[in-house]
């Protein structure tokens, strides 16, 4: 599998990095090399192997579902680049 | 240079409970020390009044007959802990500002437990590196040299900060995080000890989350005992993430017991790698006679999916870090791009995070993107986690057939020089995980240990791997190999 120009342009979209064109050829480069690495795996013979969800059997514990912390608007907006009247605030998304 | 910041943890807890020396005087001295090393750019945010306020307060609780061994012990903590109040970016400008209003539980946990807080430390950006060069912040630096050559070296990474001044003596212990090796190849580059506990055995809450079924917390130390002493403080069950362990911590200090006899130790045949520098098979070999003069039963053992575990990471890592890293988005916290004239949010995000991500944190966001995409998941991203569930069933079953532990090389080089590798393809950076990136996808419990000096001069470490929650296990193991090897080296001080 080799990353032309035109799929390094979409992934770099699908990651919301903005990527100049003339940056696009050696960043398809890279992309190959780590690629061509990673496709060693097609070496190894996984017919019924299970994918790993996770690495130590545990069982996801549960709580009863209520609110058992919260009322810190000030603190959670504090960091924010942009607070407004209690909201993060951000450019216009719906026209 | 006054020798309190060159204490062992065991050391100043024994001179604190004594009353021969003071948290105050012990903090003092590393702030000092901390001052005088910038040329290491390990500490890259300094907190002396934090510091000399919890060192007034260890102070008065020792006073009072304090019984944790980690009350008055001055630390410094990796920049990916969120501290509150305390600037934490990850070593990344996309983080540049960004003060939490929480804390770590880990810190938390160290200091309730009366630990001193020192300053932030640095790292490779995000944690995606092995040689500290990707930090927002610039390098940090090895305190070692080659013989009288006086070229920079790097500290390893990507808890590089860390390494650097536990060896340079300006802390007495630091905090560090291992997805693929971070603790343990940056303690084999600078001569200390670092310990990946088992995942699970530290709670991730706090700590910038790089892949989250591989991250784990650990302590940095400059001695096999002091790592005990400081994991049973970091480790414990936390209602605030779901994969922490819910299991008793145990008094790991008190695992070290200097018989190993009747211990089983595997050397596995796949470690030995084409091309591995003589000296450091000569340390593997050397290590296992240590072991087997210690009264360790030897044994050769196969660990047959390990080739494969480099190319697994770099799938499994990436694809989670593209999703862990999706939130910084420029609306939260961190950095926002200025924008021109008729900019909508999509451009907000993708200039915010071109400017605020470095070049290996984005090749690897992008390459996460690629591998969970659609018609690319099943081909990269499960074919990954089916290889990874083959290299833990390797480790599964050498465990079952008795191995107690297993010893390796933990790095296939010693320390290379800063900008060295600027002109490798990203794939030949990745090869120091080789040894140690197994352990991670595995969820199993490791340990660098310092064991000798390459012909420059320069540190090696060797490494144990331990089966899962037996950490008390590997330390004793890792505590026998240390007696024996006898590292007592230091780097001369020219910072």
């Amino acid at each position: 599998m080799s990353i032309d120009e035109s799929t390094a342009r979409r992934v770099a979209k699908l990651a919301r990095i903005k990527v100049e064109d003339a940056d696009l050829p050696a960043l398809a480069g890279e992309f190959n090399a780590i690629l061509g690495f990673i496709e060693q795996l097609n070496e190894v013979d996984v017919d019924g192997v299970e994918p790993m969800t996770s690495v130590t059997p545990m069982r996801l514990k549960r709580r009863v579902d209520e609110v058992t912390d919260g009322g810190y608007q000030g603190k959670v907006l504090a960091n924010a680049p942009d607070a407004r009247e209690g909201f993060f605030a951000v450019p216009k998304v719906v026209e | 240079m006054s020798d309190l910041s060159k204490l062992t943890i065991a050391e100043a807890r024994d001179k604190l409970r004594a009353g021969e020396v003071t948290s105050t005087e012990l903090t003092q001295a590393c702030l000092d020390e901390i001052e005088k090393a910038d040329s290491l750019g390990a500490f890259v945010h300094k907190t002396p009044e934090i510091a000399l306020k919890q060192a007034a307060a260890a102070d008065a609780r020792i006073q009072g007959g304090a019984e944790n061994p980690m009350c008055g012990i001055p630390l410094g903590i990796k920049d990916l802990f969120c501290t509150q109040g305390v600037p934490s970016q990850a070593a990344s400008a996309i983080l540049d500002g960004f003060n939490p209003e929480y804390e770590s539980t880990v810190t938390t946990q160290l200091w309730q437990a009366g630990a001193i807080m020192l300053g932030k430390l640095n790292m490779d950006e995000f944690a995606m590196g092995s040689s500290n060069e990707t930090s927002t912040y610039g390098n940090a630096v090895n305190p070692w040299r080659r013989g009288n050559d006086d070229a920079a070296l790097t500290p390893g990474g990507s808890s590089g900060g860390s390494a650097s001044a536990v060896a340079a003596d300006l802390c007495l212990a630091a905090t560090g995080t291992d997805t693929g090796g971070s603790i343990r190849q940056p303690a084999a580059f600078t001569g200390i000890t670092g310990l990946k506990p088992t995942y699970g055995r530290c709670s991730r809450w706090g700590i910038v989350a790089f892949a989250s079924s591989l991250d784990q917390a650990g302590p940095m130390t400059k001695s096999v005992r002091d790592a005990a002493i400081m994991l049973r403080v970091m480790a414990g069950h936390d209602p605030k993430d779901s994969t922490s362990a819910d299991l008793p911590v145990p008094d790991f200090e008190a695992a070290i017991t200097g018989d190993i006899r009747g211990k089983t130790i595997g050397i596995p045949k796949e470690y030995r790698m084409e091309g591995m520098p003589a000296e450091i098979e000569k340390l593997w070999a050397d290590g296992t006679d240590m072991l087997r003069d210690a009264g360790a039963k030897i044994v050769d053992i196969s660990l047959p999916h390990t080739k494969y575990a480099l190319p697994t990471y770099y799938v499994v890592a990436p694809a989670e870090a593209s999703s862990n890293l999706a939130r910084y988005d420029g609306v939260r916290f961190g950095h926002r791009a200025s924008l021109s004239q008729g900019d909508g949010i999509t451009e907000m995000y993708e200039k915010t995070r071109a400017e605020g991500f470095g070049a290996e944190v984005q090749r690897r966001v992008m390459i996460g993107t690629y591998v969970l995409s659609a018609g690319f998941y099943d081909a990269y991203y499960n074919r990954a986690r089916k290889v990874r569930t083959l290299i833990k069933r390797d480790f599964d079953q050498v465990f079952s057939d008795g191995v107690d532990a297993i010893l390796t090389p933990a790095t296939p080089s010693a320390a290379f020089g800063l900008g060295e590798m600027a002109n490798a393809d990203p794939v030949q950076m990745y090869l120091n995980d080789v040894f140690t990136v197994t352990v991670n996808l595995a969820g199993l419990p490791g340990i660098s240990v310092p064991a000798g000096l390459d012909g420059q001069g320069l540190p090696l470490g060797l490494q144990l791997i331990g089966r899962p929650w037996e950490e008390g296990d590997l330390l004793n193991i890792a505590h026998s190999l240390e007696d024996a090897a006898g590292f007592v080296a230091k780097p001369t001080v020219w910072w």
